[in-house]
């Protein structure tokens, strides 16, 4: 094979424009379909960091939107392997205009004393945590949120509410660093439910467990659930990740819009290079005859038309990995409503299957043309007139 | 003088294999591209036949959605008798308050379930809902735990079909009908008894809000200013349709997301059409020199390559039809966040939908074969004559 290989480079950049044009056919597919994979990869295939792996949520098993008592907050906290329970409580509201989907982050209103420890990931200055935690209308903001937004410290953001019939008023005073879910503005639990309506205290939407070690994790999420089975709130407890995931899941089938895009898209591809190897084949029987006559046998031909055609899509497969790399960042610093989207990007895994199917697709659209060359007869190929 | 349009189909049919490759390549990107947009335009049907245009829903100020409204009974006292609300058949003004929340169904491909609408209303708000229709069972009893459900939660939830319990508030609730609402999104939701279910989740006083029917059109809007105005209530007053209309955002990403893809694999399918073309030119160049000789223009050359491309997508639009024709009526479910639940829909491929389609390959079909056409018209007679 590599002793063909000046042949086969020769060969494929013969026709210059058809193999530019093949090229990039392939590689705009295969960019499509390496983002494809990158899109699931970072939804459903991403490993879980060691915090993320030992949390787990509660949540009313109704529906999101349907609060618990915040006395399950004692008895989630006596279940074994349970290092921490935080209150935790999504404000949705508005911040300036809704209109502007810019304006739309993630508020929570959480137990401040315990949110580093259960995620101990988040890095954030002693002095700023101090003051975030001595003052009960400090909030603390996310270094990408506060850069988008222009929040300083000691900025004051006003909050309307409207899931809670309350405005709040609050003072930036922690500025914090995470590797993800990063987007987040907390607040004192304590200051909305001072706010609130008595009818509407003493309820909170979701409990974030710590598990002292993430094997305990699923244990925990069925013994949460078992405690408060015959209860007027029952719960649901999944890992973080899954949590994550049910939100994944309001866009639609997205397991299936995505395997059908990434199916439609390598067919085409197979398509596309097939019908240039059919294409570039058909016009060169007669070279074929005048290479058997050299010498070349059956098998050296096959290979030399193989390898061509391996050559061109894994070089379009090359470039639209690259593609799919720069569209990955594009995306991933757009304004995304899933911390997910954040985690996009073409890995190893990723890079490595769309060179697969380059391949395979080389091998495949190429089989037939190179097949019926090699067998034809010496007489037949010199005869044929393209 | 056109070259006649035989030439180029006869060529077409000439290489078969070529052809339909090139073709088949087209109808893939075509069928992506109507697929989305089928998807998007059942979703917009489902909540434009929703809102009737009389009628006007009350919220309290601020919200976005019913879901996170609160609408207390003193303030239904106080809108009831407004002046523009039209009169039920028993005289009682056509105002509803109602209470929505959201229940989670376990389903067959979603074990962790789906949420789905629960909507609490009183006998008035099914009078004014007048596309609903009992397909199934009967309307449920006041003071009762009882339920209709919506023909898709029937249809897509085993556990909500006619005579099943459901699990929610503080006890178990019958599901006692299966209503049609046409096309609407009442499709997707549970019906209760309000009191009833108010009192299940302990907001008999603080429900979500009202919906109203205005006498004529001209009182929509009159209405709707009053009642924006009005400092007392503090409330947010806006058409059922804007609202539905609002809604259709959540298709948004599908349709971001699935138009990018469907102009990537334009581009790719662009470059397999060029390519299909310029080996066309190259094949036939004896002949181009020949049609030259016989004195047709490089004008018509021209036309004739680039009609040829034309007539290579369109037949890849027309096969893409073909392939996505299966999906029109399928029922598929998107998530809504601002309702927090699913709503099922029907994939539609509207005529609209099929002429994007097709100009969507013409548009491959142009690009594909402007080039190669090009290079066509400006072969020398000679040199074209003399290659093989």
């Amino acid at each position: 094979m590599l002793r063909h290989l000046p042949l086969i480079l020769k060969n494929s950049w013969r026709n210059r424009r058809r193999t530019t044009l093949t090229v990039l056919s392939i590689s705009v597919s295969l960019c499509l379909l390496g983002l494809m994979m990158a899109i699931y990869h970072a939804f459903y295939l991403r490993e879980a960091t060691p915090w993320q792996a030992r949390r787990l949520v509660t949540r009313n098993r109704v529906s999101l939107a349907v609060p618990m008592p915040i006395y399950y907050r004692d008895r989630i906290r006596q279940v074994p392997g349970v290092q921490e329970v935080m209150a935790s409580q999504w404000f949705g509201g508005v911040y300036k205009d809704s209109r502007d989907p810019n304006n739309f982050f993630a508020r929570f209103a959480v137990e401040p004393e315990k949110l580093f420890r259960i995620r101990g990931e988040i890095q954030v200055p002693e002095d700023q945590k101090r003051a975030f935690l001595a003052e009960r209308t400090a909030c603390a903001v996310g270094r990408p949120l506060a850069e988008r937004l222009g929040f300083r410290l000691g900025d004051r953001i006003t909050l309307k509410g409207d899931i809670f019939p309350v405005n709040l008023e609050l003072t930036v005073r922690a500025i914090w660093d995470a590797p993800d879910n990063n987007e987040v503005l907390y607040f004192h639990w304590k200051y909305l439910e001072e706010s609130l309506p008595p009818a509407r205290q003493s309820l909170v939407g979701t409990f974030t467990i710590l598990a002292e070690r993430p094997e305990d994790a699923t244990r925990i999420a069925e013994t949460v659930d078992a405690m408060f089975r015959n209860s007027t709130a029952q719960t649901r407890t999944e890992t973080e990740q899954a949590f994550a995931l049910s939100f994944v899941a309001f866009l639609g089938n997205v397991k299936a819009f995505l395997l059908s895009i990434s199916a439609a898209v390598t067919f085409t591809i197979l398509l596309v290079s097939a019908n240039t190897m059919a294409m570039s084949v058909r016009e060169r029987i007669r070279e074929v005859g005048v290479l058997r006559t050299l010498g070349y046998t059956p098998q050296s031909i096959l290979a030399i038309i193989l390898g061509e055609s391996v050559l061109i899509s894994l070089a379009g497969g090359l470039l639209g990995c690259g593609l799919a790399a720069a569209l990955c960042t594009a995306v991933r610093n757009g304004p995304v409503g899933f911390p997910q989207i954040r985690a996009l990007a073409v890995d190893g895994g990723v890079l490595a299957t769309a060179l697969a199917v380059a391949l395979a697709i080389g091998i495949l659209s190429s089989l037939v043309p190179a097949w019926g060359a090699s067998r034809t007869s010496i007489i037949d190929a010199l005869r044929h007139t393209g | 003088m056109a070259i006649p349009l035989a030439y180029n189909l006869r060529n077409l049919a000439v290489r078969k294999a070529t052809t339909l490759m090139t073709a088949l390549g087209i109808a893939l990107t075509v069928a992506v591209l109507v697929a989305v947009l089928a998807l998007i335009g059942g979703l917009r049907r489902a909540f434009e036949a929703t809102g009737n245009p009389l009628h006007v829903l009350v919220l309290r100020k601020g919200s976005d959605s019913e879901l996170v409204s609160n609408f207390t009974r003193a303030m239904y006292q106080d809108l009831k008798f407004k002046p523009g609300i039209a009169r039920g058949r028993s005289g009682e003004p056509l105002a509803s308050l109602e209470m929505v929340t959201v229940i989670n169904l376990p389903r067959v491909d979603s074990p962790e379930g789906m949420n789905v609408t629960l909507r609490g209303l009183l006998p008035v708000g099914i009078e004014m809902r007048e596309e609903l229709r009992l397909v199934a069972g009967r309307w449920f009893e006041s003071g009762k735990r009882e339920v209709v459900v919506g023909k898709s939660i029937a249809a897509r939830f085993p556990g909500a079909a006619l005579g099943r319990r459901l699990e929610f508030g503080r006890g178990s609730w019958t599901v006692v009908g299966i209503m049609d609402a046409g096309r609407s999104v009442a499709n997707s939701e549970i019906f209760a008894d309000l009191n009833q279910l108010s009192a299940d989740y302990n907001r008999s006083e603080v429900l979500s809000s009202a919906l109203i029917r205005a006498v004529d059109p001209v009182a929509v809007q009159a209405l709707i200013n009053d009642l924006s105005s009005d400092r007392r209530l503090n409330v947010t007053a806006l058409t059922e349709r804007e609202y539905y209309e609002r809604q259709t955002v959540s298709g948004a990403p599908i349709q971001y997301i699935g138009t990018l893809v469907a102009v990537i694999m334009a581009i790719g399918s662009s470059f397999a059409a060029m390519n299909t073309m310029y080996a066309a030119v190259a094949r036939r160049a004896r002949e181009i020199g020949t049609l030259r000789v016989l004195g047709f223009s490089r004008l018509s050359i021209l036309s004739s390559f680039f009609i040829e491309s034309l007539l290579l997508s369109l037949l890849g639009g027309l096969v893409g039809f073909l392939l996505v024709l299966p999906l029109n009526g399928m029922t598929t479910g998107i998530g809504n966040f601002l309702t927090f639940s699913e709503i099922a829909f029907d994939f539609r491929i509207s005529p609209s939908s099929l002429i994007w389609g097709l100009l969507f390959a013409l548009t491959m079909g142009a690009v594909g074969g402007l080039f190669p056409a090009a290079m066509a018209a400006r072969k020398e007679i000679l040199t074209a004559l003399r290659e093989f």
